[in-house]
């Protein structure tokens, strides 16, 4: 897949969880759970949303390098591209 | 012949406006059946029957707005015939002032120290109603009926004299999506200036170090698929749900001037909603449930509260509330009591925080748990004892996940 392709997923996903997110006012540099608030809970359905639809495994120890969407596209891209 | 009445939604509803049946005359209902769907200030909800029967007759119809304790609908009870003679239904809402009184709670016994276990006031539903519609504290109003009685006269020279903004809400019509938040900051406002006024509230607060609680879920987590894995909160919550059963004090409802524990645990989880407010919806016995029940039944509550479809028993069944407000944000969190309950665990963020142990300093994650309690019911002491056995519960994970 390719990284555009990817980041729709993620923000398709993104949206179901909150869906009022405004893409342009979405910064993909900085920490996504701060610019969308979401708690604990949105994060594991986001994580799981993105498990569902790309089928990719996702470890809890994987989670602390996923801060900003860029972190979760590359991260995504990389695992994908496999 | 059962008079379906509209239960009790929580301390910040107590009226809904009817959205739809989910049953017709005929129909026969079995306990814990959702027959009808309410919307409340917060969130519609489904109304479930706790009693079995026949759907004799619907009594209010969709958009007709109900206040708490009304009739919804007539049921004929297994084997009963139908034309047997009924009395009339209550009416929805009554017509005049001071047409039904609110019953009065006994003063409570001893109570002293607290003028604030006042017994409840009497006020007409007619009176409530308006307030409401209003935005009006009805507790703050002054009664002139009968026995001090609120009358809807009393509610209307309180909203003469309450300086109005210009664009005061005066349509009683069900509230448009822009009312809505406005109308759940209303509910709020509401039962939040109720317990501040009422609960004479204590704080308490702890740092629990979760190293080995962090360390148990790791190791658990590995072994689970994406979708079995469990959050912190599913441990917090039962360590409370747990802790509760030697804490009888903090578990229950102060009702008419007396406490009354609960011998079940039912965590009202506070959920805030992205459009604004919250809720808090009962996580069933949270104590029994091993970890893994918990956290779907706790994913579950969550989805259906952002999705709308809750049932009036999580609503009403709360024993005590959680807020788990620290997750993103603050280290402590101190919680307003939601009544009738008697009191409320706040858990904050969990941090690295320098630690001592055994003469050396090191990195240890910590979450700060607090409590705040109904000072009538119990004491600081006892408070500071729950949080204690709290901690202690949640440095043995693997004795929670039973």
């Amino acid at each position: 897949m390719k990284e555009t392709e990817i980041r729709a997923v993620a923000l398709a996903t993104l949206k179901s969880i909150a869906p009022e997110v405004e893409e342009d006012e979405l910064r993909g540099d900085r920490p996504l759970r701060n610019q969308v608030d979401l708690d604990s809970m949105d994060w594991l359905n986001f994580l799981l949303g993105l498990h569902e639809k790309l089928k990719v495994e996702i470890p809890e120890a994987d989670y602390a390098k996923l801060i900003t969407l860029d972190d979760v596209v590359a991260y995504l891209l990389a695992k994908t591209g496999r | 012949m059962i008079e379906f009445k509209l239960p009790s939604l929580g301390a910040d509803m107590d009226e809904g406006t009817l959205l739809e049946w989910k049953v017709r005359p005929g129909d026969a209902v079995k306990k814990g059946q959702v027959v009808a769907i309410v919307d409340t200030s917060k969130a519609a909800v489904d109304v479930e029957s706790w009693q079995e029967g026949i759907v004799a007759e619907l009594i209010v119809a969709p958009g007709e707005k109900i206040p708490v304790g009304a009739v919804l609908a007539i049921l004929l009870e297994p084997g009963e015939q139908p034309g047997a003679a009924r009395p009339a239904p209550t009416p929805a809402v009554a017509a005049g002032p001071a047409a039904v009184m609110a019953p009065t709670a006994p003063a409570a016994p001893g109570a002293s120290v607290a003028p604030a276990a006042a017994p409840r006031r009497m006020v007409s539903p007619a009176a409530r109603k308006h307030a409401q519609e209003h935005g009006i504290d009805i507790d703050a109003v002054v009664g002139t009926g009968p026995h001090g009685a609120v009358t809807l006269d009393d509610v209307e020279q309180a909203a003469r004299a309450a300086v109005k903004p210009a664009a005061a809400p005066t349509a009683a019509s069900p509230a448009a999506p822009a009312d809505k938040n406005a109308e759940m900051r209303k509910a709020i406002a509401a039962a939040m200036a109720r317990s501040k006024r009422e609960i004479p509230h204590y704080y308490v607060a702890e740092t629990i170090p979760l190293a080995r609680a962090l360390a148990w879920l790791q190791a658990e987590n590995a072994q689970r698929s994406m979708a079995e894995r469990l959050l912190p909160a599913a441990l917090l919550l039962k360590a409370v749900a747990v802790a509760l059963k030697r804490f009888p004090e903090l578990n229950g409802f102060f009702t008419e001037g007396a406490f009354h524990a609960s011998v079940k645990a039912h965590l009202g989880v506070a959920i805030s909603l992205r459009q604004g407010g919250l809720i808090a919806p009962a996580l069933l016995d949270a104590d029994t449930k091993p970890l893994t029940q918990l956290m779907q039944d706790l994913t579950d509550l969550v989805k259906r509260c952002r999705a709308g479809s809750l049932r009036s028993s999580e609503m009403s069944a709360p024993t005590i509330t959680v807020t788990n407000l620290g997750d993103q944000g603050t280290e402590q969190v101190f919680g307003v009591i939601y009544p009738p309950q008697v009191a409320l665990v706040g858990f904050g963020r969990i941090v690295d925080r320098p630690w001592a142990e055994n003469g050396a300093l090191k990195a240890m994650p910590a979450v700060t748990a607090s409590l705040s309690a109904d000072h009538r019911v119990s004491d600081g002491h006892r408070g500071a004892l729950f949080l204690i056995e709290l901690r202690e519960l949640l440095q043995r994970p693997e004795e929670l996940n039973r």
